[in-house]
């Protein structure tokens, strides 16, 4: 197959490449330009935006005698993912900026792009794994390692283009073993420090970021009884479930700690509520996109609401036109905008955004 | 079989150049040693200062040899302004061509960020040409307020010649020096540093059949600049740094034999461009030619061609994958392309200059790696346009 392999600079990605060229494939390595100007240097634990790891990813395609292109993807990206990003803030919700660049950047604007230039499939870095059916229809399933495992942010992708969707780093026994593997291939960037948090953010301060981007008027903090207890500097720069630096003058009656329940930035008021009132068993999401075939009202499912959340389980109350399901267990501080991915064992089920916790 | 199409980036080195370079590498002997080896050195720096000089109708005096243009392109700008500027406090501007290539527009802008010179870019036409009304106008409004005007030779992107002998009438009434980056020009067109009235001109090796790293900035006798790189004094205390005798005689063993060989070699090469040219259109009809469309006006090698609805880097990558090496002729930052500043002062619509290729042909050119740019272009067109589609339906996706 003629595979593109994404490359950010990372040791996760140029070993994929590497496992890609092992398989027989002819590949090219691609690095995204996501801005249009790119830091010089890495502060910090950060990859895949500065010129450093566009360097570091040329220098990998080069080790592995691969062609090499860096494709600018900036306008697509800042307009649908940090433009997204901060308009779903400025609403009061919380996205998670890598699945829409999974569904929209790599799995869309770049597979579109290199299934037209004649390419058969696109490989990244990611943590999971595709499966074929006994009749060759792709599934998606968590990594083998359990503590790596990136499935969740790959919950948007159709069977269309799980198809065309390489993983090659799905059944590494864990991060050691690929950067052992790194090193052994002679790929400079073995030690490179993971990146971790949302890397258009460049110092990692996201609060201060969107506070820059996110206008912000004073308003009020009130208890699920519609009771006055604080102020707050503008409702966008709260979070479900959060508690700290919520400055409430007046201790609540019991005297527990209190909890941002809700966020409305319409009305830019922030209410809060105990600990109990944070968790939900109804969990209301948008319309759902499925991996694989759709799940039956009834189903018993797992569901995971954050990249490094824990699954539970829960059971399929609706499908259409939105997703709802319920959770027996429950689920804490679950915030409209995350996205709530469904699990059947270790294959992913699809996905959804969710709406409303209740 | 690979069509090496980007001789603006990097020309072969001519056989005689190489095996000069190879001879000279072996030798040892620092140049501004006195013993007999530094001796020997020093005379194979200074045959080679006399020989770029001869060719290119300059004084051996007036020859400082750098590592290449970037470094004389700094020289030359920030070396004139300083000196200009510490002659006259009121000498802050600069007039410069908006399409020079980024060793003078970075070096002009940096100037502008951190010692307050004041910068005019000087427009050009359509074409590429710079607007010489716009000079003498912008000279005029306060001739003793400009400290230099640098105009390049000819265009590296669009190969447009520029009017550099009226850029340098307008400036020498009024004694303002003129530099001029002739790194694309030297060796592909006729060049005269004495006739051309020039201040100042930046040649560089690797354009000409000689070595990355070796170049000179051709500098009149009695123009004072200020030193960029302080030390040993070398060069006349103008570029200090050991000489790299090794490349400066393959340099000047380059120049020599493409400036001799320019009159006839630049005629092969534009009929082979005219064919490249015409090839490409039987297969693309659209296709555009960006420059000047009279041969009289452009670089012999180079063809511009703008490609509707097609990305420079599908069509880069598709090429590539057929053997056929190319640019799109747009500066990278860090191998992101950047919107052409080039395209965008000659008016071109980004949506046209995103799909935008240089072909630039040189010395090893043959009708054979125009034949296999024809064979390749049509279906690499066709397909790189499917994927400019994928990419706007994606986009409302």
């Amino acid at each position: 197959m003629r595979v593109l392999a994404a490359m950010s600079g990372g040791v996760d990605s140029a070993v994929a490449a590497a496992r890609a060229v092992d398989a027989g494939h002819e590949v090219v390595g691609v690095h995204l330009a996501l801005s249009r100007n790119p830091a010089t240097a890495r502060n910090g634990a950060r990859g895949c935006c500065t010129v450093e790891d566009a360097r570091d990813a040329r220098r990998a395609a080069d080790v592995l005698g691969i062609p090499f292109y860096v494709w600018d993807l900036a306008e697509d990206f800042t307009r649908e993912v940090i433009d997204d990003f901060v308009a779903e803030y400025a609403a009061g919700r919380t996205p998670n900026p890598c699945v829409r660049c999974n569904e929209k950047i790599k799995f869309s604007a770049l597979l579109d792009k290199a299934l037209a230039l004649g390419f058969d499939a696109l490989a990244t870095g990611h943590y999971a794994r595709v499966l074929r059916t006994g009749d060759g229809t792709p599934e998606l399933h968590r990594a083998l390692d359990a503590a790596k495992d990136q499935s969740y942010v790959l919950g948007v992708l159709t069977p269309e283009r799980l198809d065309t969707a390489l993983f090659p780093l799905g059944d590494a026994a864990d991060k050691k073993a690929v950067r052992a593997e790194a090193d052994r291939r002679g790929l400079m960037v073995a030690e490179k420090p993971d990146s971790h948090d949302i890397c258009f953010v460049p110092d990692g301060d996201t609060r201060t970021w969107l506070g820059a981007r996110i206008p912000s008027r004073p308003g009020d903090v009130l208890d699920t009884d519609g009771e006055l207890v604080g102020a707050h500097s503008g409702a966008a720069g709260y979070t479900v479930g959060q508690r700290r630096g919520l400055n409430l003058g007046r201790p609540a009656a019991d005297g527990r700690p209190r909890y941002v329940l809700e966020v409305s930035t319409a009305d830019n008021t922030v209410t809060v509520g105990s600990a109990e009132e944070l968790v939900t068993d109804v969990l209301a999401a948008g319309p759902p996109t499925w991996c694989g075939p759709a799940p039956s009202v009834g189903d018993t499912l797992g569901v995971q609401v954050q990249a490094h959340g824990r699954e539970v389980g829960c059971v399929v109350e609706q499908l259409e036109p939105a997703l709802v399901v319920s959770v027996p267990d429950g689920l804490r501080a679950v915030a409209p905008g995350q996205t709530a991915v469904l699990y059947d064992g270790t294959r992913v089920v699809g996905s959804a955004t969710v709406g409303t916790a209740s | 079989m690979t069509a090496y199409l980007d001789h603006a980036a990097t020309t072969p080195m001519l056989p005689e150049a190489l095996a000069a370079m190879a001879a000279e590498l072996a030798e040892p002997g620092n140049a501004s040693s006195l013993h007999s080896s530094g001796r020997r050195a020093r005379r194979v720096v200074e045959e080679s200062r006399e020989q770029v000089a001869a060719t290119l109708d300059a004084g051996p005096h007036e020859v400082v040899f750098t590592a290449g243009g970037t470094e004389a392109d700094n020289l030359a700008v920030k070396g004139l302004y300083w000196q200009r500027i510490g002659q006259d406090s009121r000498r802050r501007r600069i007039l410069a061509g908006a399409v020079e290539h980024h060793a003078v527009l970075d070096p002009v802008a940096w100037l502008r960020e951190h010692e307050g010179a004041e910068v005019v870019w000087l427009p050009v036409d359509h074409l590429g040409r710079l607007d010489v009304d716009v000079l003498r106008a912008e000279i005029q409004r306060d001739p003793a307020s400009v400290a230099l005007v640098t105009v390049m030779w000819a265009n590296n992107e669009v190969g447009t010649v520029q009017p550099v002998a009226q850029v340098v009438a307008a400036a020498r009434e009024h004694g303002i020096p003129v530099h001029s980056d002739a790194v694309q020009a030297v060796g592909a067109l006729p060049v005269d540093f004495a006739a051309s009235g020039l201040d100042a001109l930046t040649l560089t090796g690797h354009k000409l059949g000689g070595p990355v790293g070796a170049g000179a900035l051709l500098l009149r006798r009695g123009v004072d600049l200020t030193p960029v790189l302080h030390g040993g004094g070398q060069e006349r205390g103008v570029r200090s740094g050991t000489l790299d005798v090794a490349a400066v005689r393959a340099l000047a063993v380059a120049a020599v034999a493409a400036v001799a060989r320019q009159p006839h070699e630049s005629v092969r090469v534009a009929a082979l461009r005219d064919s490249l040219v015409a090839g490409v259109r039987s297969v693309v009809p659209d296709v555009a030619l960006s420059g000047d469309p009279d041969p009289a006006g452009r670089l012999p090698g180079n063809a511009h061609l703008t490609f509707e609805g097609c990305e420079g880097d599908s069509l880069l990558y598709l090429l590539d994958a057929r053997g056929v090496e190319c640019s799109t002729g747009s500066a990278c930052q860090a191998g992101v392309p950047q919107p052409s500043h080039v395209l965008q002062a000659m008016g071109v619509e980004d949506s046209r200059a995103r799909g935008a290729l240089r072909f630039s042909l040189g010395h090893t050119s043959t009708p054979a790696d125009v034949a296999e740019l024809v064979a390749a272009i049509g279906p690499v067109v066709e397909r790189a346009r499917t994927a400019g589609l994928a990419r706007v339906h994606g986009a409302s996706r």
